[in-house]
């Protein structure tokens, strides 16, 4: 009955919590991902689709009004300038998901580091990040966004980066929070007795345990970015010349009779961007509960 | 007993004395300050166990990091084999805690849970870059086998799909694999089954052999600390109670407070006649120590010079030493229990 | 003097009468066992432990008991009769008329299970107001009272607290607190004093006792200590991998012991008697996995006193000597065959090869 001989039995018994953890991400989630990925397939290659020019006027000879309903030639119909609405909307989705990723990379990146390092080193590094995330938050982020656009130009790039600055603080507070939370833990003390500098305890203690809420994040706040890209679009302060879904929804709800007698022109966009936020904000939740493991015994 | 004093100090093989240590933070923005550790010294003999314990709030959780400069004394000297830490750069500080190793309380939250477990008991090599590759990895399947734990199980599982005792094992092997002289472990078997307690004790005295090991063990367990030291320091406050060999300890308690800790362990015997527990109250505020013994509004013989007075740790034969104005006569018996 | 009959027989009924529950949890890897046929019965104003291993489904058995489970994978089987009425199954809001009133429970982490946003005073005065209609004034002054009894100091100037300016012990007693605000009859102790020091733990064992003889009420004390319920119980029940496997009056437990499970987790105690460095006993191995138990004696594959019969018959509860005391092992701590295992041990004849099995 000695304390060595555990090993064997052990190894031969079937671990209680091993199976437990083989869960599921569940079919909900891979819906949601197909979708986004047809969304980005169709951004990537839109040009190269058999799918009719944007920008083309189809106006047809003795025709009453220029904005037809759906039809087999123009399924998702045709705006007031009688240009194809499904061909808009599929290419309404390279700003979209480009602005969407853009910011949330750089809110992630900026947003993380500086999250990490407030909540890792503590005391002024702390006060000086954390204060400035409470002005970040601090200003209505709409109006930020509306101020910077005017400021700057209105180029893909800028536009994404705004929105970008504008993730920077919900991040970052994210990162902190949890740094600290695992800061605090005991293995990390371990790491550092053992003589690991903090560069590695950032990278390999900490790094992996704040990127799992962080990556969650990232999903729900590349909906929130495409969300406000909309509401910029709508107000007709983003991206210039070029096709938007909040644009789109604003030439189609321009007045009640537009939605009332030609619902197409704004429900198709609003549906499809509708759709992609749920499967970000879908697709995040389930990542979220998926690795939250923890102490999953019973 | 809020005692001071070195007289117990040792000369000979010492691996870590610690010297008048005081630990102090402060409270918030208030001004105020936790006195956490209140001038204690210590030592601790090559392949010696020193089991320190006391009430949460005593201080020895402190003590055991502050050995690790984590974070670094107020003020006090701590030195391991002869190398004062508390002077030391943060470059020469890293690698002289690679000497020593610590080990704590919570098995769960000692492990990186993103991690594999196997990686986590090679990180310490990685750090160092000691050895080759083949002979990382060789190390670490010995020592895992010697902590008990299957170094296959170990490099496909984090930590969640161990059970408490098997995460004690798997950090006490990340603290072997570096070749440690001392090991800290700071409560190591409170938030473990007995039978699993029992597990781990053996197997700390077993590894202590194996890799001639010198160990700090912290518990507010007198019965555990007793079965697995040498010699015991009871803490109270910030302050030493009172130091002794382990068995010269529980045959007489000369400090009230340890004679507290003794009545307060279950023992599983129906018949035994428990002390009534309704006067042992609660320890004091660290932020405002009593004066004087730091012990005296718990204590049933204090008196005014208790309350002014700080004792200092006395000889009372056989390497027994204590700190109290009124040290407990006789030797009152277990057996009674 | 009919009245009196029935008030009799009240006192004969025991409180509580489990006979052959069954709780299983239905997960992905298949039916969880966690407690697989228990029948115990308490009497009014005694205290039963239930001691074992973590993973040997003592909590389970006491919140089953409790109606605390979540309902939407567990399956339940067997009777709960608590003052001869079977609650079992009862929908939770039949439950919830029970709580608190008639049966309350005691955590282990007095940290977790205190609102930390809510004041000592209210936390008490809930139960107060919900259960028994006390207008604001009596609750308070009710709440006061209580933390008077479970001896909190400066119990007026408490009420105004919250959870976190009280230290580890007092909130543990304010949890006691709030746990007899009602009136209970019957206290579940879930490990209440393993997050504690052992003078804390002393304490609150007293109080819990103290508090029981006062409002003759009934405890049952979970924990994985024996050292614990040595004396502070009436009866132990011992659980193995989801199984009652012992179950006798305290002194007659100890003073003979059956099962070598119990025995062994006796043994594991360190002793402040022994000399420093004793070898402690352990138990090799770990809870048998409760999906798939063993066949036999659910212990057989950790027991050192197993022999073939063990790991292919699941040994019965027996009665001991004592009408009492009934175990559940083939052969038990002073048969003729665990003490030539026992001898076969001490000489070191035998290795133990727990390998094989």
């Amino acid at each position: 009955m000695s304390t060595q001989t555990p090993t064997t039995t052990e190894a031969a018994a079937p671990e209680p919590g091993e199976a437990a953890t083989k869960k599921t991400l569940g079919i909900g989630f891979w819906v949601c991902i197909g979708w986004l990925l047809v969304m980005v397939f169709v951004a990537v290659f839109a040009t190269r689709l058999p799918i009719p020019d944007p920008k083309f006027n189809f106006i047809e000879p003795g025709q009453a009004g220029p904005s037809k309903g759906p039809s087999t030639a123009h399924w998702f119909g045709t705006d007031k300038d009688a240009r194809d609405v499904f061909a808009r909307t599929m290419y309404g989705a390279r700003v979209s998901l480009t602005v969407g990723f853009i910011a949330i990379v750089f809110g992630m990146f900026v947003g993380g580091t500086l999250g990490i390092l407030a909540g890792f080193f503590r005391g002024w590094i702390d006060r000086i990040f954390s204060f400035m995330f409470l002005v970040l938050l601090s200003f209505p982020s709409l109006v930020l966004a509306i101020m910077l656009t005017a400021l700057l130009d209105r180029k893909l790039f800028t536009i994404s980066m705004i929105l970008g600055v504008l993730a920077v603080a919900p991040v970052g507070r994210l990162a902190r929070a949890t740094t600290m939370q695992y800061a605090e833990r005991e293995f990390v003390i371990a790491a550092r007795s053992l003589g690991a500098k903090n560069k590695r305890i950032i990278v390999r203690e900490l790094l992996p345990n704040v990127a799992i809420p962080m990556s969650a994040l990232a999903l729900l706040g590349m909906a929130v970015a495409i969300v406000a890209e909309g509401g910029l679009a709508f107000l007709g302060l983003s991206v210039e010349r070029s096709i938007t879904w909040g644009g789109m929804i604003q030439l189609g709800s321009d007045s009640s009779k537009t939605l009332q007698n030609q619902p197409w022109i704004a429900f198709f966009p609003i549906g499809v961007l509708f759709l992609t936020v749920f499967a970000l904000n879908f697709a995040g939740d389930r990542v979220r509960t998926y690795f939250d493991v923890k102490e999953t015994s019973l | 007993m809020a005692g001071s004093g070195t007289a117990h100090l040792r000369d000979g093989d010492i691996v870590m004395r610690v010297e008048n240590l005081v630990m102090e933070f402060p409270v918030g923005r208030t001004g105020l300050k936790v006195h956490a550790v209140s001038g204690i010294s210590f030592d601790v003999v090559r392949g010696e166990t020193l089991g320190l314990v006391g009430e949460s709030g005593c201080g020895k959780s402190t003590t055991g990091k502050a050995m690790m400069q984590i974070p670094r004394p107020t003020s006090g000297s701590i030195k391991l084999d002869g190398l004062e830490l508390t002077t030391l750069g943060n470059e020469e500080l890293r690698s002289a805690r690679t000497k020593m190793q610590m080990i704590f309380q919570d098995p769960i939250s000692s492990l990186n849970p993103r991690r594999i477990v196997r990686d986590s008991v090679r990180e310490p090599l990685d750090v160092w870059g000691r050895g080759s590759k083949a002979e990382r990895e060789a190390l670490v399947d010995r020592v895992l086998e010697s902590v008990g734990i299957d170094p296959q199980r170990a490099a496909e599982s984090r930590p969640h799909q161990f059970s408490g005792g098997q995460c004690q094992r798997i950090s006490i092997a990340r603290a072997l694999v570096l070749d440690p002289t001392l090991i800290i472990c700071d409560e190591p078997v409170s938030a473990l089954d007995v039978s699993v307690q029992a597990q781990v004790i053996n197997l700390l005295e077993d590894l202590k052999k194996q890799y001639g090991l010198t160990l700090i063990f912290i518990a507010h367990d007198l019965a555990v600390v007793k079965n697995i030291s040498d010699r015991v320091a009871v803490m109270y406050l910030g302050k030493m109670c009172e130091i002794s060999p382990s068995d010269d300890l529980y045959a007489r308690p000369a400090h009230p407070y340890t004679r507290v800790l003794i009545d307060s362990i279950p023992v599983p015997d129906p018949s035994a006649v428990l002390a009534d527990a309704t006067t042992i109250g609660e320890p004091g505020s660290p932020v405002t120590p009593p004066s004087g013994c730091r012990f005296h509004p718990r204590c049933q013989f204090a008196d005014d010079i208790c309350k002014s007075a700080e004792p200092i740790l006395q000889d009372i034969g056989n390497g027994h030493f204590v700190a109290c104005h009124h040290p407990l006569e006789v030797p009152v018996s277990i057996q009674s229990r | 003097m009919s009245e009196l009959q029935t008030e009799m027989r009240q006192e004969h009924q025991p409180l509580l009468e489990v006979t052959d529950l069954r709780t299983h949890f239905r997960t992905e890897r298949g039916l969880v066992r966690a407690v697989d046929g228990v029948s115990l019965t308490l009497e009014r104003g005694k205290c039963l432990g239930i001691v074992g291993e973590s993973g040997s489904g003592k909590t389970v058995l006491s919140r089953s008991l409790m109606g605390l489970l979540p309902s939407s994978n567990t399956v339940t089987s067997g009777s709960v009769k608590f003052e001869g009425k079977e609650i079992l199954g009862l929908p939770s809001k039949q439950m919830r008329r029970l709580w608190g009133r008639e049966m309350s429970m005691v955590f282990q982490n007095p940290m977790t299970s205190l609102n930390p946003l809510m004041k000592i005073g209210q936390q008490i005065a809930e139960p107060l107001n919900l259960h028994l209609d006390m207008s604001r004034a009596d609750a308070r002054a009710t709440a006061e009272r209580l933390l008077r009894d479970v001896r909190i100091p400066e119990a007026t100037r408490r009420l105004d607290q919250y959870p976190h300016e009280l230290s580890g012990g007092m909130r543990q007693r304010a949890m006691i607190a709030i746990a007899l605000a009602c009136g209970p009859t019957l206290l579940f102790a879930d490990e209440p004093t393993t997050a504690l020091d052992v003078t804390v733990q002393a304490q609150i064992l007293q109080l819990i006792g103290e508090q029981r003889r006062d409002r003759n009420m009934s405890v049952v004390l979970v924990t994985h200590d024996l050292g614990v319920v040595a004396g502070h119980t009436d009866e132990i029940a011992v659980m193995y991998g989801g199984k009652l496997v012992e179950k006798a009056p305290t002194s007659v437990l100890f003073a003979h012991m059956k099962m070598p499970y119990t025995m062994s987790l006796m043994r594991s105690i360190p002793k402040l008697e022994d000399p420093s460095h004793t070898r402690l006993a352990t138990i090799p191995g770990r809870p048998p996995d409760l999906v798939h138990p063993p066949k036999g004696c659910r212990f057989a594959p950790r027991c050192a006193y197993a022999r073939d019969k063990c790991i292919t018959e699941e040994p019965p509860l027996r009665q001991a000597e004592d009408p009492n005391h009934s175990y559940a092992c083939w052969y038990p701590v002073g048969s003729p065959e665990f003490n030539q295992r026992e001898a076969e041990l001490n000489s070191g004849a035998v290795p133990v090869t727990l390998e094989a099995r």
